[in-house]
């Protein structure tokens, strides 16, 4: 058993790592990635913490922060969210959780994770020429006749990073639609992979508008064309609709993979089919489709006319519903399971709580008496962090703790793993939960210095800042020693339905002996239950 | 201890505006902590009253339940559509000046806010205001986006340069609150902040009539004098250009045959690039005074263009001749 | 692509030629959509400006030259019929027929290029580049006709007619850009086709390309009446 060639001992040297076409390689790759781009985001962000802990600008100067908040959000959303679930997560797992051998096109694949990189080659290099300061969204006509930061390499790194995620799209959207194992009909397929299903939709979709707008900003920027600037007849306000178009989305992106996740745990430490499994998936496709019609909340007081502004916030409050829906679903699944206290477990349930946070202050933004006063105040800031980091990052760091056995064939500790994850609770929302009260006192955001009255709701936040960082660094400690000293384990760690259960830890490189054929429906513990062993 | 006795929560309410954006915000905070308590609550309980006793235990699956899942989509459809129709509501409220609103303006400028009074004064990054008195503000930017905001009046909205946008309120409490710039707009963004005095009435013209008059900025009166305008705008029958009169908000034909209203944009235009549109019956002679004028001057004019009323028959078709 | 002798062409992971068949054309249809997308931001940008300059964007569109911009449309429609009938050809594997359609649709694409390599020099001589040098040289019909619908801002109708041609480089030129591509691939296809790889079983490449050079055409075929047709023979 232990001399068996899994995906990870098949083949050594740099070649076969670096010209890989194992889906599940390629998934291991992203994960160096994205886990170098999360710590360089995340170092900007203790910077900016820092600098936030007085209200006086002492730190660094103000050209600084400025390139420091925008950097923190390029490297975040673009090379750590957005890839960071479906290029790792679901690189690794689509292919064996539908029972194929690989994704449909495993040389695009190997290509998106470089095109990932060079963008990413020429986003460090803006740092190196001194940084970008326009913010992450690039408004005109700051970033193109007024800014004297790295603009140009900035825009680059962004347009080229985009087609990563556009040919993972299509790679996802066809694997799914032609790889999957005889007998897995759309509605036998676990929840994640409609979760990706939905992502790679909006990928394929909304990437595209960034890019051209990206590319209009850098043409505007470089050849002086005055698309966008008001002194040569353009419309800043078009800047604004065309980057929306795709950033809304753009955040649908980094949090439909999430909920993907979060239904895989619920089901497997609850070993009970997610209820309403039907409606998870349509919800699903729902959130991808309107997320396409919402754009116009962001321009609520950006002269964009009341009418337009009424049609956003009708369409903003229904693709809130969809949320809601699953949510309750998951909870309704936990309701006479068989709940485990794995950290997996203790993950989704963060989950829970900070989503529903997340995801009810983004209806009350979309109420659009409300959102005047709040709009670019830490109130948004707060609402996006409780997001993407209260959610998305913690469904990942949930799917990381789930399937790192399946990935790598060892446990890390429980209670080192477990304690990180209570770090991340508490320190997330002491970081974020103050940031709700000082946005709506009116402290604007991307303040380099603030009024005094605000400084006790920002120490508060720069100190959760540090329990969260501790809670983000202490993973890569256990997890590093558990692929050394860590516990082996068989097939079924945790003892859950799923076809990749039923393969080894690690997977074998073509992942299957067999193609499996497929009778069971999704998470059925009943009619799998003796394959819902540990093992 | 002294630090948690006066820590703020909530800015004051000195708007009239303030205590509906609080009241909608209270009740979507209520809807949020509701949810959010239920949602936490469940889920704890059913961890701990389900959980895993043994290493052989499964879960109870449930049959999928078509009527719960109806209600809890039907539930939140209504509670979000009620604060929608009451958002928007109030959106209208606050995006409309009531007519009888008195107008200031604003330029902002990296990084700076420069403030007119309706009278004339000139104030930078600091605003006396009487309570009690719809005021409107009609802003345009010298350079990038920017956004004038007072939290204490819970209004704000993005100043764009080449436009003029507007937002209003009705201040009620005396006292000093913030101004914050509220869309970054460079190296010294945090810094684009001042301080917006509402006072009494009478205290107000009290401070107006201790302004020092060097503040003052010649009037739209005098500028049309001193910048040539009242020369061919002369408003008798052999006046080379059209008469002013119902300047604001009047209907006017074009030479193109359009007919448009005019407002601010309008005449600023036609300061700025008069040949761009040109009244029918005239011939596009009137010099541009790009380079000329600065904003505020623009803002001055346009207050005296709007009330004059010039008198007369119209010049009517063009002699041809300058 | 790994392949064994008895299934030429078939990478490891696909269960059936047809597989893999069906999983390219889906491939390729999703990449189009996302190509309309992408080209979609600019129609945007496009028609928002026209909307606001009508009169302006008349006149800068007709110094483009319609009897090029007709000859080139000709030219790639009859390309893309080549193309079509070369993915006809690859179907029944008969390789020289394969190469002589590849070929002649690469020729057209080159006659496409150059003809669009005279319309930019022509640009670029008459001063109509967006750039310092831009300078729209309108005679005293054209004039004249802009006095009557109110607009004798010169300063305006060069900014506003800049921005058609900052709008028309882009946008042709991001096609052209596709156009280039594509004949590489073409390049590259060729070999392939004349060594007789393509087959009824397998030829994907020649098929998912003749997608992308019909997109690459109906994206012409919007930009042909939008940039060079709309509103010809007003102020004539």
């Amino acid at each position: 058993m232990e001399n068996q060639k899994n995906y990870l001992n098949a083949s050594y040297g740099w070649k076969s790592w670096l010209l890989t076409l194992d889906h599940k390689r390629i998934g291991v790759l992203y994960l160096i990635s994205i886990t170098f781009y999360f710590l360089l985001g995340a170092v900007f962000a203790a910077f900016i913490r820092l600098e936030l802990a007085t209200p006086a600008g002492d730190l660094v100067q103000p050209a600084t922060y400025n390139r420091l908040f925008t950097n923190h959000g390029v490297i975040m959303i673009f090379f750590f969210l957005v890839p960071s679930i479906p290029a790792f997560l679901g690189n690794f797992l689509l292919p064996l959780m539908i029972g194929a051998r690989d994704v449909a096109f495993p040389r695009l694949n190997l290509a998106s994770w470089y095109i990932l990189n060079i963008g990413a080659v020429f986003a460090v290099w803006s740092l190196a020429q001194g940084g970008v300061d326009t913010g992450w969204t690039f408004y005109t006509p700051f970033s193109t006749a007024f800014s004297n930061g790295a603009v140009m390499t900035a825009a680059v790194g962004v347009f080229i990073t985009g087609f990563s995620s556009i040919l993972t799209g299509v790679n996802f959207l066809v694997t799914i639609h032609r790889m999957r194992a005889p007998g897995m009909t759309w509605f036998r397929l676990p929840l994640f992979i409609w979760g990706l299903y939905a992502t790679s939709l909006i990928f394929v979709l909304g990437t595209p508008v960034l890019a051209v707008t990206i590319l209009m900003v850098a043409l505007e920027r470089g050849l002086g064309l005055g698309i966008f600037n008001p002194a040569l007849g353009g419309d800043p306000v078009l800047f604004q609709h065309l980057f929306w178009f795709y950033s809304h989305p753009a955040v649908y992106i980094m949090i439909l993979p999430g909920m993907g996740v979060i239904s895989e745990i619920v089901a497997a430490f609850a070993r009970k089919r997610v209820f309403g499994y039907k409606f998870v998936a349509y919800a699903s496709l729902g959130i991808a489709v309107l997320g396409f019609f919402v754009w116009g909340h962001h321009l609520f007081v950006s002269s964009q006319s009341a009418y337009a502004g009424i049609v956003f916030s009708v369409l903003t409050m229904l693709v809130a519903i969809p949320s809601a829906i699953k949510t309750f679903n998951w909870t309704a699944t936990l309701y006479k399971g068989s709940v485990s206290w794995e950290t997996p477990m203790l993950y989704a349930i963060g989950f829970m709580g900070l989503f529903a946070i997340g995801g009810l202050t983004g209806v009350m933004l979309a109420i659009m008496g409300f959102d005047i006063h709040v709009h670019d105040t830490y109130f948004v800031v707060a609402h996006f962090h409780y997001i993407m980091v209260g959610g998305a990052i913690m469904a990942y760091m949930g799917g990381l703790h789930y399937w790192w056995p399946k990935m790598f064939g060892r446990m890390y500790s429980p209670f080192w793993s477990k304690l990180s994850a209570l770090l991340v609770f508490v320190g997330f929302n002491l970081t974020f939960f103050p940031q709700f009260i000082v946005g709506y006192l009116g402290m604007p955001r991307r303040y380099h210095a603030y009024p005094e009255e605000f400084q006790v709701f920002n120490v508060l936040s720069s100190a959760g800042a540090t329990v969260l960082g501790a809670g983000y660094l202490l993973p890569m400690v256990y997890f590093a020693y558990s692929l050394f000293a860590g516990q082996k384990v068989g097939k079924n760690p945790w003892g859950a339905v799923g076809l990749e259960w039923e393969t080894e830890s690690p997977p074998p490189p073509l992942n299957f002996d067999e193609i499996p054929t497929v009778d069971f429906d999704a998470y059925d513990y009943v009619g799998k239950a003796k394959e819902a062993q540990v093992v | 201890m002294n630090i948690l006795k006066n820590l703020p929560l909530f800015p004051e309410q000195a708007s009239t505006v303030a205590g509906q954006v609080d009241a909608l915000y209270f009740f979507a905070l209520a809807i949020t902590a509701f949810f959010t308590i239920l949602i936490a609550t469940l889920v704890v309980v059913f961890a701990i009253k389900f959980k895993r006793k043994s290493d052989a235990e499964f879960g109870v699956p449930e049959k999928t339940s078509l009527p719960l899942e109806i209600t809890w989509s039907v539930i939140p459809l209504i509670i979000v559509m009620v604060l929608f129709v009451w958002g928007a509501k109030l959106y209208i409220t606050i995006m409309r000046p009531p007519a009888d609103a008195v107008e200031y303006h604003a330029v902002g400028k990296q990084w700076m806010w420069k403030f007119q009074h309706p009278e004339g004064n000139r104030e930078i990054n600091d605003l006396h205001v009487p309570a009690g008195q719809p005021i409107k503000i009609t802003m345009t930017s010298e350079d990038v986006i920017h956004s004038l905001f007072f939290p204490a009046f819970r209004v704000k909205t993005d100043v764009l340069p080449g436009r003029y946008t507007q937002l209003w309120f009705e201040a009620t409490k005396p006292g000093t609150y913030h101004i914050f710039c509220a869309e970054y707009c460079g190296a010294e963004h945090s810094r684009m902040i001042g301080k917006v005095h509402v006072m009494a009435p009478a205290d107000y013209e009290a401070w107006l009539a201790g302004r020092e008059p060097g503040k003052k900025l010649a009037s739209g009166e005098e500028l049309f004098q001193t910048l040539a305008c009242v020369t061919c705008h002369a408003g008798d029958a052999t006046a080379r250009g059209p008469l002013l009169a119902n300047l604001d908000g009047g209907e006017v034909q074009l030479n193109s045959g359009r007919t448009l209203v005019r407002d601010d944009d309008y005449l600023r235009e036609s300061i700025l690039n008069p040949t761009a549109k040109v009244v029918a019956g005239y011939t596009p002679l009137m010099p541009s005074y790009d380079g000329q004028v600065t904003e505020e001057q623009i803002i001055e004019l346009l207050k005296y263009l709007k009330q004059i009323n010039q008198v007369g028959p119209q010049a009517g078709a063009p002699t041809g001749s300058p | 692509m790994s392949s064994s002798a008895h299934a030429p062409n078939l990478a490891h992971h696909f269960e059936s030629y047809e597989q893999q068949r069906e999983s390219a054309s889906l491939g390729m249809w999703l990449f189009v959509a996302q190509e309309i997308m992408f080209f979609g931001g600019l129609f945007t940008a496009y028609l928002v400006y026209r909307i606001n300059n009508p009169e302006i964007f008349k006149m800068a569109s007709s110094e483009l030259n319609i009897y090029q911009g007709g000859i080139n449309t000709a030219v790639l429609i009859l390309s893309s019929l080549t193309m079509a009938l070369a993915v006809r050809e690859a179907q029944l594997g008969r390789s020289k027929r394969i190469v002589a359609l590849l070929v002649a649709t690469f020729i057209l694409g080159g006659v496409f290029v150059g003809i669009k390599y005279f319309e930019y020099s022509a640009k670029f001589e008459h001063h109509l580049v967006p750039g310092e040098h831009f300078d729209l040289h309108l005679n005293a019909e054209e004039l004249a006709y802009l006095e009557k619908v109110g607009i004798t801002d010169q300063a305006k109708i060069q900014s506003r007619a800049q921005m058609f041609f900052s709008i028309y480089f882009a946008m042709t030129g991001l096609h052209a850009l596709h156009m280039l591509v594509g004949m590489a691939l073409i390049i590259w296809l060729i070999p392939k086709a004349w060594r007789g790889v393509f087959n009824a079983d397998y030829h994907n490449p020649v098929e998912c390309f003749g997608l992308y050079w019909h997109f690459v055409d109906i994206v012409w075929i919007f930009l042909f009446p939008l940039l060079y047709l709309l509103g010809r023979n007003i102020g004539a």
